[in-house]
């Protein structure tokens, strides 16, 4: 991996004032857009997506267009040569020839960490199995830090699957970084956040409680973080059918919830959160969307080394 | 019992009883062609019971990963009958190779030529973090 490069593996690659960084030039973006329609002309974009997905993939290509580049890739391991048994490795070194910067996803966890180590073009890691997801993280800091003001001194509840939700595992990771935040976890016994999960908080001397009853957390909390019970993570069915009903947010849940309780959700939802919370205007999770569009604009600018003068 | 006392070689001493054949087989001792002693359940002092491994020749010697089998044991160098070094040995801080990530979701598990890598991440408990996927492995 060259010094000169920088990756998106972790959210840890990026130091909180980066992170700050990364937020104001989203705001900018937000405010003047026309300012940036050209800052990446002649640059390309590939993702390489191994693995499914609508939102992050869209995203990134969204936010490249938008910034007057071009994109390439493919959207799932049976598009590409994967399917023929080609490495990370040897599709990394081949596509770092034709694009400028890399968003990968892949189902194995470190997938993009190995890809770092085998191009000299920035790796954006757009998550690696149920380990890491860092633009969602920069998403979701940049939702909090436009609906609460700030990303210090909140009680977040993260609520659902904690043990294979990488955005949980990303977003705990990077608000440990920030004062007096509290966590409460919520989620069925099965699934707990990891322990090298827990070991982080503890070390950090970060409060937090595990609790399994949402409607008891509710009350503390001002942003609830919801997430998805993923089938794809689960080895047997039976298990995925116990549990993916565990918690469903409605309206009537959310009688005892602070006024300007921030209800995010990293998507694609499936009955987690009833469709009659949407209209509630403390629900957050489709502008979530346009601030990952936003922040991830913001990301490739960063990475390419792009600065976008007034 | 008697086993004769090395000339000039190599003696690892305060091997947990039990792990010698686990150190020799790992070191690839059948191999040689000089003498090898592996001595079992000896008297210790300190730990109760030892095992003791002696070998008649002064080979080459992966000591990070023999710290990482038994950080308790001792490397003595024996030159011409005289103790001509001692090392003892600690946990090392960087794996290779020497074992594999069980996360089946790890990139490890599939792509077959990328180097199993572990960091020691707390050397009192003896955990070891996955590089790739931060799986968290205890050392027995």
């Amino acid at each position: 991996m060259s010094k000169d490069i920088r990756n998106l593996i972790s959210i840890l690659d990026l130091s909180i004032e980066e992170i700050d960084k990364l937020i104001n030039v989203a705001n900018d973006i937000e405010k003047n857009p026309e300012k940036y329609a050209e800052a990446c002309r002649h640059k390309q974009l590939a993702t390489l997506f191994f693995e499914p997905s609508t939102r992050t993939r869209l995203s990134f290509e969204s936010a490249m267009l938008s910034l007057g580049g071009s994109v390439l890739g493919f959207s799932s391991a049976n598009s590409s040569s994967a399917a023929k048994g080609e490495s990370v490795s040897d599709t990394i070194q081949t596509v770092g020839n034709y694009a400028d910067i890399i968003a990968m996803r892949h189902p194995k966890e470190g997938a993009p960490f190995v890809a770092a180590n085998r191009t000299q073009v920035p790796i954006i890691n757009a998550g690696d199995g149920g380990h890491f997801h860092p633009t969602q993280t920069l998403t979701d800091l940049l939702t909090i830090s436009r609906k609460k003001g700030r990303l210090k001194d909140m009680t977040i509840g993260l609520c659902g699957d904690l043990k294979f939700g990488r955005t949980v595992h990303s977003l705990i990771e990077a608000t440990l970084r920030y004062e007096g935040i509290k966590y409460v976890l919520i989620s069925p016994e099965e699934l707990r956040l990891p322990e090298y999960m827990i070991d982080k908080l503890k070390e950090a001397g970060a409060e937090f409680e595990e609790i399994t009853d949402l409607e008891v957390a509710m009350p503390k909390l001002d942003v609830l973080y919801m997430t998805r019970i993923q089938k794809e993570r689960f080895f047997n069915e039976e298990d995925y059918v116990r549990l993916k009903d565990t918690y469903i947010l409605t309206p009537e849940k959310l009688n005892n919830a602070k006024e300007d309780l921030c209800i995010m959700h990293p998507l694609p939802r499936v009955n987690e959160i009833s469709v009659k919370v949407d209209d509630d205007p403390r629900a957050c999770y489709f502008y979530q969307t346009r601030c990952g569009k936003q922040v991830r604009m913001a990301l490739i600018l960063f990475l390419l080394g792009i600065k976008v003068e007034d | 019992m008697n086993i004769d006392g090395v000339n000039t070689g190599i003696v690892l001493d305060h091997i947990q009883a039990g792990k010698s054949m686990q150190i020799y087989e790992y070191l690839g001792l059948e191999k040689l062609d000089s003498c090898v002693a592996v001595i079992q359940n000896v008297r210790s002092g300190k730990y109760g019971k030892k095992d003791i491994i002696k070998i008649d020749e002064i080979i080459d010697l992966n000591l990070e990963v023999l710290g990482f089998f038994d950080s308790n044991i001792t490397v003595n160098y024996i030159k011409d009958g005289k103790l001509i070094d001692k090392k003892h040995l600690a946990l090392p801080d960087h794996l290779t190779d020497v074992i594999k990530c069980k996360n089946p979701r790890c990139i490890t598990s599939t792509e077959q030529e990328i180097r199993h890598e572990f960091e020691l991440v707390d050397r009192e408990k003896k955990v070891y973090r996955c590089i790739y996927c931060d799986t968290l492995v205890k050392v027995k």
